[in-house]
């Protein structure tokens, strides 16, 4: 019975990868442009760890919707891994807390060379409202070597693919620092 | 005044509210807690202040639940050692909630079970109080400080049982935190939870902003709770400065509060249906919950309605084409889900996982204070929005979903309803929403004020208290967010379960990391 009704949903949902033309176009034609070139720089596949360095969980809402339907980013050969020594890329979020400090830093040295740092979110990239104090180092890149940085509270999932293309395709890291 | 089963003067914040805030001696703490016990009540925050500049000492702060609505309990406390009573004891939920206190205050809960570290890991030194107004707001990241602490957990000890440590990053893309698992093979025989890692300085961080940049920080406590948030911080500041906010500011709280609650639930099903290997389930739903992210940013310019929350109202407005719209995606999804929660329950291999996983009794719920979703889910009849109505919920007749298993498909059950009832209720806002103001300026009061705000978030009831300096300036904010009090119950309801199960419990309660942690 659940088969039935699950095959009967999915022939009627059908697919929802590319959104509707009229719901926002504008939208489409920059996943369908990101996607081919994504396929272009790798032709491959990109390993993505997800850091919550003290993040609100603001940035973790827009990751996950990544990883939703509408953006088929496994069918364009974008991946979260477990692990950081499975991943090519780093993708951190929130102002870097001091009790996750340690963490973060073991995270970033356990990713094999050569590999790519993405900073999400304000607060990744500046240390946003909660900035520097006693409890935080503030933005990503006053602990590890940051490549990308996306700015926006929380940046959309498009902003998101973009900074993470934007990372890729700037080379790989050769060395830390 | 409601006459409460003690000499106590109970004066109410503002007239006809359900909030109630009352001095009370130290020593008496502890005899007025157990009446709140007594009569089935619970305790919902503590939290502690440092008055001295006001010419006064330390001060302990409570918020408990009870038949009245909530009940704010101020506690001077004396000398240069500064302690109360334990609560603990009473109130189990109220230990990570004092040790918190003392990491951030140094005020001590006198003969506390644990004396543990709970925020300061090691970032800050054991004899550092953060929230002294005499510790710098703008300390150094650099100060010295040890590199780590080791943290005494609990052993579990025989023949054949071994220790798990997870985290505190984790497998998945959630927030990070330590759990030490005991096992005996698969079996959990016990779990420890180490919190504190997400701790930013969030209470600290108030300090000194204006009235408007804090809605904004109160918004920012715990992200997938931004509108539950930056309504009970409007609530506070708005009682404490005695500010009249426009009907059609208030509903429109009500509806993106309603808005978030879908939101929340639909992304929470989903993950219940991949935690379970239904991927289809989880495609189905962020389906959902796409479509409603981007109606939300279409209308009112962000995906999860951040910022549209100030002190004195709101900072957007919705048009008839608007409401057309918001409508008939409310009547779309409700179908929708109607259609999931058939395939949900006609799954046998869903049905077989969900059901008598994670179990947290009745019983033990209400021993252990669960609250929210979570305790609906386990026959904790508590919804602020039923039984302590702040408007426009007086005005809405809200229905209350609650479950009695305490299992994971209690919890998953619990969300169907709530998702219906919540496009019910978005769709009765839209319809009876009235004209007027957006918004109304906030005077600052004369000299110093307090206020406290108390909203039904979609994870459970969510207190800010607020006090406003002399310049109009935050003094004291201390937000609550309901995971404090439910994650001593993950604790629970894993026991005897399997440890490829937790990620299932553990996502049923879907609780905060950034908000306890502040």
């Amino acid at each position: 019975m659940a088969t039935f009704l699950i095959l009967q949903q999915i022939l009627k949902t059908g697919s929802v990868s590319e959104p509707a033309p009229e719901a926002d176009p504008a939208l489409r034609t920059r996943e369908q442009a990101l996607h081919a070139d994504i396929l272009k720089v790798f032709g491959q596949a990109v390993a993505i760890r997800h850091v919550d360095a003290g993040s609100c969980n603001g940035c973790e809402l827009e990751i996950h919707a990544l990883n939703g339907p509408h953006y088929n980013i496994e069918g364009m050969g974008v991946k979260f891994v477990a692990s950081p020594r499975h991943a090519d890329l780093l993708l951190v979020t929130g102002p870097v807390t001091r009790n996750m400090e340690i963490a973060l830093k073991r995270a970033f040295e356990a990713v094999p060379e050569p590999k790519w740092v993405v900073a999400m979110g304000d607060c990744g990239c500046t240390g946003g409202m909660f900035g520097e104090n006693y409890a935080t180092c503030g933005k990503v890149s006053s602990v590890i070597p940051v490549d990308v940085e996306v700015p926006g509270c929380p940046p959309t999932p498009v902003a998101l693919l973009q900074g993470i293309l934007a990372a890729v395709s700037g080379g790989r890291r050769d060395a830390e620092g | 005044m409601p006459k409460h089963p003690d000499d106590l003067a109970l004066t109410p914040q503002t007239e006809g509210g359900f909030v109630w805030r009352s001095r009370l001696e130290p020593g008496r703490l502890t005899a007025f807690a157990r009446i709140i016990q007594d009569e089935g009540g619970q305790l919902l925050a503590l939290w502690g202040a440092d008055d001295r500049h006001l010419g006064r000492n330390f001060t302990v702060h409570v918020a408990f639940l009870s038949s009245v609505g909530l009940i704010w309990t101020t506690s001077e406390l004396d000398g240069d050692q500064p302690a109360y009573p334990d609560l603990a004891h009473i109130f189990p939920q109220a230990d990570r909630m004092q040790r918190a206190a003392f990491d951030l205050l140094g005020i001590r809960a006198q003969d506390g079970v644990d004396g543990r570290a709970w925020l300061r890991h090691a970032a800050w030194v054991e004899d550092a109080f953060p929230l002294r107004k005499d510790f710098p707001a703008r300390a150094a990241c650099r100060s010295p400080r040890p590199e780590t602490e080791p943290y005494p957990f609990i052993r579990v000890e025989g023949e054949g049982v071994h220790e798990i440590a997870v985290g505190p990053i984790h497998a998945a893309t959630i927030e990070p935190g330590h759990f030490r698992f005991s096992v005996i093979g698969d079996r959990i025989l016990r779990l420890e939870e180490r919190l504190g890692y997400t701790h930013k300085g969030t209470e600290k961080r108030f300090e000194g902003l204006d009235l408007a940049t804090g809605a904004k920080l109160a918004g920012r406590v715990s992200g997938d709770s931004h509108t539950a948030f930056a309504w009970a911080y409007c609530m506070a500041v708005e009682t404490a400065t005695a500010c009249s906010v426009p009907d059609r500011a208030i509903w429109l709280r009500a509806l993106f509060l309603e808005m978030e609650r879908v939101a929340n639930h639909l992304g929470d099903l989903g993950f219940l249906g991949n935690d379970v290997a239904l991927t289809f389930g989880f495609v189905q739903f962020w389906r959902l919950k796409e479509d409603w992210m981007r109606l939300s940013a279409r209308l009112f310019g962000h995906r999860y309605l951040f910022d549209m929350l100030l002190p004195g109202g709101v900072a957007t407005d919705i048009d008839a084409r608007g409401k057309a719209d918001l409508d008939a995606l409310c009547k779309r999804i409700a179908g929708e889900v109607q259609t999931l929660r058939h395939i949900y329950d006609e799954h046998t291999g869903l049905q077989d996982r969900f059901a008598n996983t994670g179990i947290v009794a009745p019983d033990m719920a209400a021993r252990l204070g669960l609250t929210g979703l979570a305790g609906r889910a386990s026959s904790q009849a508590w919804d602020a929005r039923v039984q302590f109505p702040c408007a426009p919920y007086d005005r809405l007749d809200v229905n209350m979903a609650l479950q009695k298993s305490g299992d994971v498909l209690a919890r998953a059950e619990v969300r169907f309803t709530e998702v219906f009832e919540s496009l019910r209720l978005i769709r009765l806002l839209l319809e009876q929403l009235p004209a007027g103001a957006l918004h109304a300026p906030c005077t600052q009061a004369a000299g110093v004020c307090e206020g406290l705000g108390w909203v039904e978030g979609w994870r459970g009831p969510v207190i800010v208290a607020v006090r406003i300096d002399a310049d109009g300036r935050l003094d004291r904010v201390h937000p609550h967010d309901p995971s404090w009090q439910n994650w001593p119950l993950v604790e629970v309801g894993v026991l005897g379960n399997i440890v490829p199960d937790f990620p299932l419990i553990n996502k049923s309660f879907n609780l905060s990391y950034s908000g306890p942690d502040l």
